[in-house]
């Protein structure tokens, strides 16, 4: 019966380009475009940590956002995951990586963050239990 | 999986978009996806999970960075210099190993040794300047030992070197392996593995310079 998809199959596996991709010349410039962004982001990471310039507060928060775009720049130029129909499965399950990495290190950050607010510090337990 | 967009096609509403409907089904079986994406995908598992376990280690270094038990902080020890140099080696292996990955699908043997060999070759850097940075580290008196700080401080990067030198054998025997046997389509899916396991240690590197050395060194 015709079922209206191609027998070929569509899907891509993770760090394949798409088939629409071009000769082994596009594909580098694809590479070098990812190369060229990941040392750019790089460089401001390596300028704003060590700069006086910007209001000193922001500097962490600048710093984890230079980070999060380099990863992307990374998923998307070297590892090919993109948003495309073909991607999907790949897109799924590295969402639920995400996922889990997001529960466990902000949990492990907040819980322990709670903790040593609401615990007496150290030398005064040492000082009671004397 | 074949059945991607079916569910356009025929309006079922519980075969998901390109999640392999079609299993036990008359309708959309076209057979398995090939062994490569089979390969890769459950690969790409394998990373997802290898960043699972980065991502505690990152949690413990997190909730231990302060707890320097009267020693050294990151601030006294770190040097950015060597930071960034290593950065730029693994910036360039990935690249190294991008056009690698390229030659494979060429299947052009000379360009490929070539890319894998500059990419060991920046491997090895990275290693070396990482490996004098430890034994500088303890000669301080700054040892694993040292501070809780310390301790998860060698644990996550330690861990990271330790994948680049499991990256740099296997690079070593894809090398190998396509001088031997050359581009044969099991060889081939191993060289896939290989450029996303090198390409996913230089996104969890992107993590360790900030977390660990950017933020650490600020005050």
């Amino acid at each position: 019966m015709s079922n209206g998809f191609d027998e070929a199959g569509t899907d891509i596996a993770p760090g394949d380009e798409a088939a629409a991709g071009g000769g082994v010349a596009q594909r580098v410039v694809g590479y070098l475009a990812g190369l060229g962004l990941a040392i750019l982001l790089t460089a401001t990471s390596f300028y704003v940590a060590g700069t006086d310039l910007v209001w000193q507060p922001s500097i962490p928060v600048a710093l984890v956002v230079l980070a999060i775009a380099q990863m992307g720049v990374h998923l998307v130029f070297f590892l090919h995951i993109t948003s495309g129909p073909d991607n999907a499965n790949n897109v799924l399950a590295l969402a639920f990586g995400v996922l889990i990495v997001i529960l466990l290190m902000g949990g492990s950050l907040w819980i322990m963050t709670n903790l040593n607010h609401n615990m007496m510090p150290m030398d005064h337990i040492m000082q009671m239990q004397r | 999986m074949s059945a991607v967009g079916f569910s356009e096609v025929h309006g079922d509403s519980h075969a998901l978009r390109g999640l392999g409907d079609g299993f036990g089904s008359d309708r959309g079986w076209s057979g398995p996806p090939p062994k490569r994406i089979v390969t890769g995908y459950g690969f790409w598992i394998f990373i997802l999970s290898d960043m699972i376990m980065f991502a505690a280690l990152f949690a413990t270094y997190a909730v231990l960075h302060d707890q320097n038990a009267g020693g050294p902080s990151g601030h006294d020890l770190f040097n950015l210099r060597n930071v960034a140099i290593e950065t730029g080696f693994l910036l360039a292996s990935s690249f190294t190993c991008g056009v690698a990955s390229i030659a494979a699908d060429a299947r052009n043997k000379i360009w490929f040794q070539m890319a894998m060999a500059v990419t060991c070759a920046f491997g090895l850097g990275f290693l070396a300047i990482e490996a004098n940075e430890f034994a500088d580290f303890v000669a301080r008196g700054a040892g694993p030992t040292r501070s809780a700080f310390l301790s998860a401080f060698f644990t996550l990067v330690g861990c990271h070197g330790l994948h680049v030198s499991a990256g740099i054998l296997w690079l070593l025997t894809m090398m190998a392996q396509v001088f031997a046997k050359g581009f044969r389509p099991d060889i081939q899916r191993r060289i896939l593995c290989f450029a996303l396991f090198w390409h996913a240690l230089d996104i969890i590197w992107i993590a360790v310079f900030t977390v660990v050395y950017l933020l650490g060194s600020a005050t």
